[in-house]
C-alpha cells in the first residue's frame, strides 16, 4: 500500500525526493510506530515459528531415530525382524512398509473412483438441492474422528467380511491374492476397504470444489454440439478436473498412509509378509506405533520413532507433491480465466 | 440445469427414438429382482452377493437395452450415469451404517450416570462407570491446544495475507499445507522425543496439548487465512487513509470483519483435534481414574477412552465404547453445525 500514514509528516506537504528509499519502504510497510513494528513482529514472528516446528519435528525425529538405527544389528529397510530391546537389537521396517504400500493401494482403488462418482453425481447428476444436501451431509463425515471408525470397523465391519472373504477365496482363491485359510477377516484387505471408507469424504469433497470450478462454457458448447451427459463430463469436465483428482486423491493417501487408530483396532497384526490380502500378514507405520509403543523400552521408543520418521518423510512427499499440483493447476486456471 | 435444455419435452421426429423415463427404474427393479431370484435359486445367502449380481444385471441391461434401441453413445450415457449413482448408494451403505451403528449400540448405557462417574473402582468386565474423567480430560487438553494454537495461528495468518510478501511467506504457506498433511501419530512421536525422551517429563495432559497444537495450527491457519482475503480491500483503504495505523486497522477493521469465519474456523479445527487418539495414546496414557491436573500424571480423553474399552474385550466395555463414541460424535457435530451456522450467520458480504 502506498499510503504513509505517519501524522508527523502530512501528505499534504510533500518534500520531492526527501524520504530516503528506505524509510519509503519500511512506512509503505506499515511498520514505522511502535505499535506496528511490535505487531509486525508478532505476526512474523508466529510464521517463524510455523517454520520452526517443522525443522523442530524434522531434526528431533532424526536425532532419535539415528540413536536407535545406529545400534541396529539388521538392515533398517530390508529385515523383516522388529525386536528393537534385544541383544543384538534387530529391526527393519519392510513388513510394515509392505502393510502400508498395500493397504493405501487398496483404499485408493477403491475409493478415488467412488468418490469421483459421488463428486459427479452432486454436481452434475444429482437435483440442486438434494446435491446440497448430500455434500453437507459428506462435509460432516468428514469429521468423524478414526477411532469411531475403528470401533465401527472392528465390532460391526469385520464381522461382516465373513460373507465377502468365503465368495472371494471360492472363486477366486487360485489367484493366490485372494486365498482365505478361515481365519478372523482382521487382514489387509479388511484395513483397505475401512480406510477407504474414510478417506472418501475428504476425496468427494476436493473432487466437489473442482469440478465445480469448470467453466459453464466448456460444459455449454459440449453440450451445444450434442454431446450426451457422459460426453460432457468426459470432455470437459474430467480434463479440466484431471489434477485437481489426483491432488485430491493425494490427500486422501496421505491421510490413509497415516492412518493409525482404526487400523490398529481393525488390524490382527503378525510381523510377516504375506502373499494372500485375505490371512493375517503385514502392519502398517502407525499402526506398529501404537501397538507396540506400551511395552516398548527406550531402544524400542527410538527404533519405533525411527519408523515414524519414515512416515513422516513419506508423507511429506505426498503432501507436498499434491500441494504443488494445486498451486500450478491455481496459475494455470488463473492464467485461463 | 442446462441440461434440461437437452431434452425438451416434445420430440420432434429429427432425434432418434428415446427410451421413456420410467427406463432406468424398471431396469433396476427388474435386475433386483433376478439378482434376488438367482441368489434364491443357487442358495446364496449373502446379501453382497444378490446386491453384485443385481449390480451388474442393471448396468449389463441398461446398455444392452439402450444400445439396441437408442443407439451407442445413449447407452454410453446411460451406463456412466447408472455407474454415478451406483458410487453414490455404495458410500452411503458404510457412512449410514457408521451413524446408525453408533447410534443404536451408543444409547444403551448412555445416560446421567454415565456422563457424571468415572471408571475408577468398575472392572472391565463388569457394567457400570462412566466417562467423566475422560470428558474432564478432553475439554482440558483441547482447551490447552486451542489456547496456543489461536494466537499463533491468527497471527500467522495475518502475516502472511497484510504483510507477507517474499520468501519467508511462501515458505510459511508451504510448510503450513504441508503440516496440515502431518499424520497425528508423527505429531505426538515429535512431542514424545522432545518433552519425555530428552526433557524427561512424564506422561500429561500438557504434553498431548504440544501434540494437539501441531495438528491444529495450520487448520487455524488455513481457514483465517481464507477469510482475512475475503475482506474487501476497500476497508482497509478506507481505514488507512483516514490516517489509522495498520496495527489498529488489522485489529478494529479486518478481525472484526472476518471473526465470524475465524471463530467458525477455529471451532472446526477443534472438533478436529476432539478426536485424535494417537498423540493422547503416546503423551497422556489414559487412566481410569479422574485427574483434573493437566500438568502431572496421565489423564483420560474421550477417545483414549474408546480405545481402552474396546482393548477390554468384554460386553459391557464394548457397550461403553459405543456410548463414549456417540457422545464424542454428538459433540464433534454440534460444533459443526453451530461452526457452519455462525459462518452462514456472519458470513462477510462480498456482493457475490
Amino acid at each position: 500500500m502506498d499510503i504513509t500514514t505517519d501524522p508527523q509528516k502530512p501528505a499534504a506537504a510533500p518534500v520531492p525526493h526527501q524520504p530516503p528509499a528506505k524509510d519509503a519502504e519500511r512506512a509503505a510497510r506499515g511498520a514505522t510506530r511502535p505499535g506496528d513494528r511490535i505487531f509486525l513482529g508478532l505476526s512474523r514472528g508466529s510464521g517463524i515459528l510455523v517454520l520452526a516446528i517443522m525443522a523442530a519435528i524434522a531434526a528431533f525425529l532424526t536425532y532419535r531415530a539415528w540413536l536407535a538405527i545406529s545400534e541396529d544389528e539388521a538392515n533398517f529397510f530390508t529385515s523383516f525382524e522388529w525386536n528393537p530391546s534385544g541383544t543384538p537389537p534387530e529391526f527393519g521396517i519392510a513388513v510394515l512398509a509392505f502393510g502400508t504400500i498395500v493397504s493405501s493401494i487398496i483404499a485408493m482403488a477403491i475409493a478415488v473412483p467412488i468418490s469421483v462418482g459421488i463428486a459427479l453425481f452432486i454436481t452434475h447428476y444429482a437435483p440442486r438441492k438434494l446435491g446440497g444436501a448430500i455434500a453437507y451431509v459428506i462435509d460432516l463425515l468428514a469429521a468423524v474422528p478414526s477411532i469411531v471408525y475403528g470401533l465401527w470397523g472392528a465390532l460391526f465391519l469385520v464381522p461382516h467380511m465373513d460373507g465377502l472373504f468365503g465368495w472371494l477365496d471360492e472363486y477366486l482363491g487360485w489367484t493366490g491374492i485372494f486365498e482365505w485359510s478361515g481365519g478372523a477377516p482382521r487382514s489387509l484387505l479388511t484395513v483397505g476397504i475401512l480406510l477407504a471408507i474414510m478417506i472418501l469424504p475428504i476425496i468427494t469433497n476436493v473432487s466437489r470444489e473442482v469440478f465445480r470450478q469448470v467453466p459453464r462454457m466448456h460444459e455449454e458448447a459440449a453440450l451445444a454440439l450434442g454431446a450426451t451427459r457422459w460426453e460432457v463430463i468426459r470432455m470437459s469436465v474430467i480434463p479440466f478436473g484431471r489434477s485437481g483428482i489426483i491432488s485430491a486423491s493425494m490427500l486422501g493417501l496421505g491421510r490413509a498412509l497415516g492412518e493409525t487408530m482404526a487400523v490398529a483396532m481393525v488390524l490382527s497384526p503378525t510381523f510377516d509378509i504375506n502373499a494372500s490380502l485375505l490371512d493375517p500378514g503385514g502392519g502398517t507405520f502407525a499402526q506398529n506405533i501404537a501397538s507396540k509403543f506400551n511395552e516398548a523400552t527406550v531402544m524400542g521408543r527410538d527404533a519405533l520413532i525411527a519408523s515414524g520418521l519414515v512416515l513422516f518423510v513419506i508423507t511429506l512427499l505426498v503432501n507436498g507433491g499434491a500441494r504443488m499440483i494445486i498451486a500450478r493447476r491455481k496459475e494455470y486456471s488463473g492464467a485461463n480465466a | 440445469m442446462s441440461h434440461a435444455t437437452l431434452t425438451p419435452k416434445s420430440r420432434s421426429s429429427l432425434r432418434g427414438a428415446t427410451l421413456p423415463k420410467w427406463f432406468p427404474w424398471a431396469v433396476a427393479a427388474g435386475a433386483t429382482a433376478a439378482g434376488l431370484g438367482i441368489s434364491a435359486a443357487a442358495g446364496l445367502n449373502s446379501s453382497i452377493q444378490w446386491a453384485l449380481i443385481a449390480v451388474v444385471l442393471f448396468v449389463g441391461g441398461t446398455y444392452a437395452i439402450s444400445a439396441r434401441i437408442e443407439g451407442g453413445r445413449q447407452a454410453k450415457d446411460r451406463v456412466a450415469t447408472s455407474m454415478v449413482w451406483v458410487a453414490f448408494l455404495l458410500a452411503l451403505i458404510p457412512l449410514l451404517s457408521l451413524i446408525w451403528e453408533t447410534v443404536k449400540q451408543g444409547v444403551k448405557v448412555l445416560d446421567g450416570y454415565f456422563l457424571t462417574h468415572s471408571m475408577g473402582v468398575v472392572a472391565d468386565s463388569e457394567p457400570g462407570g462412566g466417562i467423566y474423567h475422560a470428558i474432564l480430560g478432553t475439554l482440558e487438553q483441547v482447551g490447552l491446544a486451542t489456547l496456543f494454537s489461536v494466537p499463533v495461528g491468527v497471527l500467522t495468518a495475518i502475516y502472511l495475507v497484510e504483510y507477507g510478501r517474499g520468501r519467508l511467506a511462501k515458505a510459511v504457506t508451504f510448510f503450513v499445507d504441508v503440516m496440515t498433511g502431518i499424520p497425528s501419530i508423527v505429531a505426538g512421536l515429535f512431542i514424545l522425543s522432545l518433552w519425555v525422551l530428552i526433557l524427561d517429563m512424564g506422561p500429561s495432559g500438557i504434553a498431548g496439548s504440544f501434540a494437539l497444537c501441531i495438528l491444529m495450527i495450520p487448520v487455524v491457519v488455513r481457514s483465517t487465512e481464507e477469510m482475512l482475503k475475503l475482506v474487501p480491500n476497500e476497508l482497509r483503504e478506507a481505514s488507512l487513509a483516514l490516517g489509522v495505523p495498520k496495527w489498529r486497522t488489522i485489529l478494529k477493521v479486518v478481525l472484526p470483519t472476518s471473526i465470524g469465519g475465524i471463530v467458525t474456523g477455529v471451532m472446526l479445527a477443534v472438533a478436529r483435534i476432539t478426536g485424535e487418539t494417537a498423540p493422547v495414546l503416546l503423551l497422556v496414557w489414559g487412566t481410569d481414574f479422574i485427574n483434573a491436573n493437566p500438568f502431572q500424571d496421565p489423564q483420560e480423553s474421550l477417545p483414549m477412552y474408546i480405545y481402552l474399552q474396546y482393548n477390554a474385550g468384554s460386553d459391557p466395555a464394548y457397550d461403553r465404547a459405543w456410548a463414549a463414541a456417540l457422545t464424542l460424535i454428538a459433540f464433534i457435530m454440534i460444533l459443526n453445525l453451530v461452526a457452519r451456522g455462525i459462518a452462514r450467520w456472519k458470513a462477510p458480504k462480498t456482493g457475490r
